[in-house]
């Protein structure tokens, strides 16, 4: 691993995107930042920017109107990125998913790189999903840069 | 005079490493405060790595020039601060890179980034008098704006103006973006307005803004040690203790708004500056 693998392991920023969850996902979410699971103990800060996050966090189903904007935050964030989907209704409309407006899952609109199961998943299994998706990250960045080569 | 360049140069090599660690530092104990136990110590150094490595993403050509500039003026005040040159001289510079990071923001059209950028200009003109007021009052304790004449003082400047180390205490707070003056932007990643001023800054370029953050807080802290240049140990010690201030504040304060933030600089600060003035032109300049 060089210096740069390890800082983006130990350096991943957070956007937290609400597509249309009940806020159980939510508040899941930022039980993540409280003194009890404090992942700022792994770097992991939420940046509420897309410029400057590195993983894309997005709980509850994509309707008609969220998707144009999940869309637009996905490509407003620089490159090496990645998504979690958080919760039943992020993975496949849940609950939800006969709604007249939903469209399905997060994956109708963007590539998901973990899906984190649940209605409403543990803190645990959150913090679990965004270090999955780094390494999803980091072994994507290194085909790329083989494929470059 | 080759000396003074070779300190200059190590200074402004070591800067980076002494400002991230007391960054990280900073981290950890506001963390602590809030009874989490927060980040690794290198914390920032991991952080500006991965902004560099992320793929450019640039709004404009003129976005990267801005932070460059931004990063220049931090570095270039530092080595001038360590070569004892003008403070005027510094203070303009540093005020230059500052200008360069504002028009940069309002380079893009984001509403965001204008605000934060409106912003800013607003925590500029609050510090910047406070700032002026320092050199002027070492011209009446030296009869002269440079550095090295202050070097050349017997008595620590802390003495004879002991109220402008707590006005260089509010500038640090201010520049450093803490509450309660974190109008434009937060030092945390606490969002006002998304991220202020910083919105727009991606990747490389965020990372070149994060990198003059570190000569910043180096550079604010060497300003105080100037207050007690006659033992640096005391001197540190009395910077640490104003950077522990700024940290404490932050965590006991909320954000307050640019108008009160506005008055509180020109009315509590200036007034502060105005009496410890007032006093240095009552008992005149100090022997060397
Ligand atoms: S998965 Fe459950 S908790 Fe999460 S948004 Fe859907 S219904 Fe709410």
């Amino acid at each position: 691993m060089g210096l740069i693998d390890i800082a983006r392991s130990k350096s991943p920023w957070i956007l937290h995107f609400d597509a249309g969850a009940c806020n159980g996902c939510d508040i899941e979410i930022l039980a993540c930042l409280t003194p009890v699971y404090d992942v700022e103990r792994f770097g992991i800060i939420n940046i509420g920017n897309p410029k400057h996050a590195d993983v894309l966090l997005v709980t509850g189903t994509v309707n008609k109107r969220s998707a144009r904007v999940l869309r637009n935050l996905y490509d407003q964030m620089p490159d090496p990125k990645a998504v979690v989907a958080i919760g039943a209704c992020a993975l496949s409309g849940g609950v939800f998913h006969e709604c007249y407006n939903v469209l399905g899952g997060v994956d109708s609109v963007l590539p998901v790189d973990v899906y984190v199961p649940g209605c409403a998943p543990k803190p645990e299994a959150i913090i679990e999903g965004v270090v999955m998706a780094l390494g999803k990250m980091q072994e994507r960045e290194h085909a790329r840069k083989r494929g470059a080569a | 005079m080759m000396a003074e360049y070779l300190t200059a140069l190590a200074a402004v090599l070591a800067a980076p490493f002494l400002g991230g660690i007391l960054m990280g530092l900073d981290r950890v104990v506001s963390a602590r405060l809030q009874s989490r136990q927060g980040p690794p110590l290198v914390q920032p150094f991991y952080d500006i790595l991965k902004l560099f490595a992320k793929r450019r993403m640039a709004a404009n050509t003129f976005q990267m020039i801005s932070v460059s500039v931004y990063l220049a003026s931090m570095v270039l005040s530092l080595a001038l601060l360590v070569m004892g040159q003008d403070l005027l001289v510094l203070l303009f510079i540093l005020a230059l890179g500052n200008i360069m990071l504002i028009l940069g923001g309002f380079s893009v059209k984001s509403p965001y980034s204008q605000l934060g950028s409106q912003r800013e200009v607003i925590v500029l003109l609050a510090y910047e008098p406070l700032l002026v007021c320092m050199v002027v009052g070492t011209y009446i304790l030296t009869g002269s704006f440079s550095a090295a004449s202050v070097f050349g003082l017997e008595r620590p400047l802390a003495l004879s103006m002991p109220a402008f180390v707590i006005t260089q205490t509010l500038v640090m707070a201010m520049k450093l973006h803490k509450s309660p003056f974190d109008v434009s932007a937060s030092h945390h990643a606490h969002q006002e307005l998304v991220r202020g001023i910083y919105t727009e800054f991606s990747g490389p370029q965020m990372a070149v803004i994060e990198l003059a953050h570190l000569y910043e807080l180096v550079l604010l802290l060497g300003f105080i040690v100037l207050f007690w240049h006659t033992n640096l140990v005391v001197g540190i010690v009395l910077a640490l203790a104003c950077h522990a201030a700024v940290i404490v504040l932050d965590n006991v304060s909320a954000r307050m708004t640019t108008r009160w933030m506005f008055g509180f600089t020109w009315s509590v600060g200036l007034a502060l500056a105005a009496a410890n003035l007032a006093a240095l032109y009552a008992t005149g300049p100090l022997p060397r």
